[in-house]
């Protein structure tokens, strides 16, 4: 199947190129010349940019299937512009072993939508015990190992599996939570968590987890990613590593960088998330953190969580958000709102987390897998249950009035989804 | 962004449900006392009835134990000539696995008036009062952490018929601020009303976070604290406190921060001694101030059922 896309304007923020031009591709990959093409896509008035690469969305399979399907989560994620996402391993049983993980991936492949890159469990059973065979996973596909939001609280086996991973250089995504100072906690510990009686998980429950990370960064070489910055703290001690030329990086989810504990409201469930939502001075840092760089990407946090999952109390509620489908119009209105261009607003999207995942696609470059997404930047998103595809419809953004929709989404030159 | 609608109040203004003490107008909460009043007379008179709730059906849905709360919601609509149905959440559907909003919408076909609520997790009457029909009404009676605002409503009551004006009190509010919803609704009441200062006394342990953005002076010194008040709020505090890391022991704690005769002369010499009870007597309150001239314990409760006979009645009435 050979492509050619014309009349858009090409965004690519791996070059940093963004004007009028058009793309061919052929045999699944961006191809530098045209030649004849089996299909002709005009993108007049739309923005043609790499896919989308989201480093944290869960697709609750196996396990969870009646909060979403592999499938619907598949169906979410394209339509949303996402070619590739990595899946946390908090699935059920969690993903640490490698007969989990290639089943997971045949399934994804099966369904032939987005490109999916599974997260090891870092340990058995998410339990922080004992070290998961991440050699045999690795082979099975895992890029990465990860606790997601379970806690690590021993910090012997923490070093531990620091120094096994940094042995053979795996990646190691990673939370700052201190386990103990947020047991109990459900918002963030402060003005607002006080006036609703609610348990607090205070700011420095991640600033002394972070700093714990960092120091064995210094002291094991390990790779690391942080998942989820939520404080200015952490966003601070970032900044020093990155100075410090550690190897680490970072993300922030798309609602911490828009919302803040005064979103609660009268108990608003779709705002129980992990972590909490914080302060505005520490969504105000987050924002401007990720403008300049300190943080290298935004991601959904996609966790479809079901109604019976929300219409609780909120400590009781399930915390997680849906996001796949939002994950662009959000970022479009964290770069308009930071004063950027639309290449540096992508990258956080595109290049960014292919740096992250160590892949080639996120870019357009001759020669890179032809993972591209045709949206319209001013085009409105009317955040409702009923224009979300994904089964989980639990977001804070309900009722929004957003911009930026999806026109087409192509993978490995394929195209996956057209509106 | 949307802006969310008070939900307490209904498209007039009027109250609709009684979920918190914070946000309600001044007008408002003086309705409810003006009201409370005039059913004060109610409770001394030998026919203790009257007929504004006749026919209505009022569910006491607790999902929390509670003999005190349960038993004068249960005399106050009972006064008022309403129908009583008490259900002990606790040992029934919760444990079966039935969801809060199932028990509820199950309650609702049985075709009820008012629900009166407590649940251990601050928020809970919200999400109820979402979810009910239009003609229901919710009444919080404790959620959490969060709030009591019937026990506010007899605390201010309470205030207000021994010392007449709030606009020169100084009030203290002493112990375990911060798992107290009857602390945080008396907060709120106090500063609506006008109260020029009311402070909170108590261990680092046991002050929220950002506590002061209420509105209020915080100290850790109790004599210090207590000097020149008029109004004294012990707070109820749990033996399981002393379980995890907030005190080390409830000797310790009354050495500090219990009411004393000694520490209570630093008060204002016409000072009100209050509690919501039930009272840990040794712990929190030395039993001679208990049950000593500055006492006002025991009205508490009295009042307690005029304001509950009083907000039910506005609420049914909107």
């Amino acid at each position: 199947m050979r492509l050619h896309i014309k009349n858009g304007r090409i965004v690519d923020p791996a070059s940093g190129k963004d004007g009028a031009g058009e793309i061919f591709i052929a045999d699944g990959r961006i191809s530098a010349e045209g030649g004849k093409a089996d299909r002709v896509i005009d993108a007049k008035g739309l923005v043609v940019a790499p896919g989308f690469i989201d480093l944290a969305a869960r697709l609750r399979e196996p396990g969870y299937e009646y909060k979403a399907t592999l499938e619907s989560e598949m169906d979410a994620a394209v339509a949303g512009g996402v070619t590739s996402l990595a899946c946390p391993p908090d699935t059920d049983p969690p993903l640490d072993e490698p007969g989990l993980v290639d089943m997971l991936r045949r399934r994804a492949k099966a369904l032939s939508r987005a490109r999916v890159y599974p997260v090891g469990a870092l340990t058995v059973k998410l339990q922080g015990q004992a070290l998961t065979e991440m050699g045999l996973l690795s082979d099975a596909g895992c890029v990465a190992f990860s606790q997601a939001n379970a806690p690590l609280a021993d910090t012997q086996v923490l070093w531990r599996a620091l120094q096994y991973a940094a042995t053979f250089g795996y990646p190691v995504w990673l939370r700052a939570e201190d386990a103990w100072l947020a047991k109990g906690g459900v918002a963030h510990d402060g003005e607002i968590a006080t006036r609703l009686g609610l348990p607090g998980i205070p700011a420095f429950a991640e600033t002394i987890a972070l700093s714990t990370v960092l120091e064995l960064v210094r002291a094991t070489g390990a790779k690391v990613h942080v998942c989820r910055l939520s404080t200015a703290g952490g966003v601070e001690l970032m900044r020093r590593a990155k100075q410090e030329r550690l190897p680490v990086t970072c993300d922030v989810a798309v609602h911490h960088v828009h919302l803040c504990d005064m979103d609660l409201g009268y108990f608003d469930s779709h705002c129980r998330l992990e972590p909490p939502l914080r302060s505005q001075r520490d969504r105000d840092a987050l924002a401007r953190g990720l403008a300049e760089g300190v943080i290298d990407c935004l991601c959904s946090d996609h966790t479809p969580v079901d109604e019976d999952g929300k219409h609780l109390p909120f400590a009781q509620a399930e915390p997680g958000a849906t996001g796949l489908e939002l994950l662009l119009p959000l970022a479009l209105k964290w770069g308009h709102a930071s004063g950027l261009g639309l290449a540096a607003t992508l990258a956080r999207i595109t290049s960014e987390p292919a740096r992250v995942l160590g892949v080639a696609n996120g870019r357009l470059a001759p020669g890179a897998p032809a993972d591209v997404v045709l949206f319209d930047p001013a085009a409105p998103h009317q955040v409702a249950p009923d224009t979300l595809r994904s089964q989980g419809k639990n977001t804070p953004f309900l009722g929004y009035e957003l911009a930026g929709r999806v026109r087409c989404t192509i993978v490995a030159g394929n195209v996956v989804y057209e509106q | 962004m949307q802006i969310q609608r008070n939900p307490q109040l209904n498209a007039e203004g009027e109250l609709q449900h009684l979920l918190s003490i914070e946000g309600l107008p001044r007008e408002i909460l003086l309705q409810i006392l003006d009201t409370a009043e005039s059913f004060v007379g109610v409770t001394e008179r030998e026919v203790k009835k009257v007929p504004l709730l006749r026919g209505k059906s009022v569910f006491n849905l607790f999902f929390e134990p509670s003999t005190r709360t349960r038993t004068t919601f249960e005399i106050a609509a009972k006064r008022l000539s309403a129908d009583v149905i008490n259900l002990n959440i606790t040992v029934s559907s919760a444990t079966k696995g039935e969801s809060l909003l199932d028990t509820v919408a199950n309650l609702s076909a049985m075709y009820a008036d008012i629900f009166v609520v407590r649940h251990e997790y601050s928020g809970a009457p919200f999400l109820i009062a979402r979810h009910v029909k239009p003609h229901e009404h919710v009444i919080n009676a404790g959620d959490g952490r969060h709030a009591h605002p019937t026990q506010g409503l007899l605390d201010l009551f309470t205030i207000r018929h021994y010392k007449k004006d709030f606009t020169n009190l100084r009030v203290a509010i002493i112990g375990d601020v911060l798992h107290s919803r009857v602390a945080r609704s008396l907060i709120h009441g106090l500063t609506t009303l006008g109260a020029p200062e009311v402070r909170v006394i108590g261990p680092k342990t046991l002050l929220p976070a950002g506590v002061s953005a209420l509105g209020v002076r915080v100290f850790h010194d109790m004599r210090e604290g207590l000097r020149d008040c008029d109004v004294v709020v012990m707070l109820r505090l749990q033996n399981e406190r002393m379980r995890g890391a907030l005190l080390p022991s409830a000797q310790e704690y009354f050495k500090h921060y219990g009411l004393t005769g000694d520490k209570l002369s630093l008060a204002a010499p016409q000072a009100i001694v209050m509690h919501p009870g039930p009272m840990n007597r040794g712990v929190e309150i030395d039993s001679t101030v208990a049950d000593g001239p500055h006492s006002v314990i025991l009205p508490q409760v009295t009042f307690g059922i005029a304001v509950r006979m009083a907000v039910m009645s506005i609420v049914a009435g909107n």
